[in-house]
């Protein structure tokens, strides 16, 4: 049986993903949403490296960074496109 | 629903979950506390018994392989469905011009592909040795191919995120993992056994016939952001091309 004490570095990891979650749920704008998002995921992946999961660290900066901004970013964009066309339409 | 009745539904249920919560909280082991048998069987067997030094993948492409081939199935699944969700959009996508101005973005971001691929191709070819394998390197490399585009433009991008030579790409991937496993089954040994116990141990050829597994799963991850990206992008490339 392993028993490690909370160091003071995966306190602080700890305490900003507690302060980035509500960050990005309380950004109203879509776009100013993927870029707290962005932020919200280098938090995810400090606190993988302090905790010793330096491969989840790895996809999580990726995905976070990259793949979901790009996925959430077109389907804005394509929103955006079809509710401009049909105020046109009216 | 008025407001005073929504309130009314949401309080109770916010006291309720808190109370669970709390209740769940404070039964959890202590931060820290390990007790299940397996890991420390894993971490003291990996390297004498399967030549790798990085435990993690020595469950997920050989311990436990078959689980990591049911997730890449479903990853497999997840894109075909997208595909399937996002076809019909096609259109003349060649008069399309949202090149990046400026010249600085295109030479670094050109020079950022080589470095983001051959990092992702390190993390698979390492992951026996070093934290990655072939999930991590395979998101790597596709965002690196990703990188194309926003360094490029969508026409340098459509050149070869090209449909005809991803799908094969990504079968190959998919299919080997389960083609490997086969093998082992041929071999009369049990599905996805690691079937040559080869390698030096911390060296690129480490982890047997798992270090195959490894690379498929990487191939076909990278084939399959890659798809998945080009997909996504035509949803929004199409319309402007319409539009201009």
């Amino acid at each position: 049986m392993i028993v490690a004490t909370l160091v003071p570095l995966q306190a602080v990891a700890l305490a900003l993903v507690a302060l980035g979650a509500p960050a990005v749920v309380l950004s109203r704008d879509p776009l100013k949403m993927i870029v707290v998002n962005g932020l919200y995921g280098l938090t995810l992946v400090l606190m993988f490296v302090i905790f010793g999961a330096p491969d989840v660290a790895l996809s999580m900066l990726v995905v976070g960074t990259v793949a979901y901004p790009l996925v959430v970013l077109v389907a804005i964009a394509r929103v955006r496109a079809r509710s401009g066309e049909e105020e046109g339409e009216e | 629903m008025t407001r005073r009745v929504r309130i009314g539904i949401f309080l109770p249920a916010l006291a309720g979950l808190a109370a669970l919560l709390v209740w769940a909280y404070t039964g959890i082991p202590a931060f820290g506390d390990y007790q299940g048998p397996y890991g420390f069987v894993v971490t003291k067997l990996a390297t004498p018994l399967r030549h790798m030094d990085n435990a993690v993948n020595s469950v997920t492409y050989d311990i436990r392989g078959i689980d990591t081939m049911g997730e890449e199935f479903i990853l497999f699944g997840a894109v075909i469905g997208v595909v399937l969700l996002l076809r019909g959009e096609e259109g003349r996508t060649e008069d399309v011009h949202d090149d990046t101005g400026s010249d600085l973005v295109r030479v670094f971001g050109t020079l950022a592909i080589g470095a983001v691929v051959l990092v992702g191709l390190w993390v698979v070819a390492f992951g026996f040795v070093t934290p990655g394998g072939g999930f991590q390197g395979g998101v790597a490399v596709a965002s690196g191919a990703l990188l194309l585009y926003l360094a490029a433009g969508y026409r340098e991008w459509a050149a070869f995120g090209n449909e005809s030579i991803l799908d094969p790409i990504k079968g190959i991937g998919g299919g080997g993992y389960a083609v490997i496993g086969l093998a082992a089954l041929v071999g009369g040994m049990p599905f996805l056994t690691n079937f040559f116990h080869g390698g030096v141990t911390g060296s690129v050829f480490s982890g047997g016939s798992a270090a195959f597994v490894n690379w498929s799963a990487g191939i076909e991850v990278a084939a399959a952001l890659v798809i998945l990206f080009s997909e996504f992008l035509e949803e929004y490339i199409v319309p402007l091309a319409k539009g201009s």
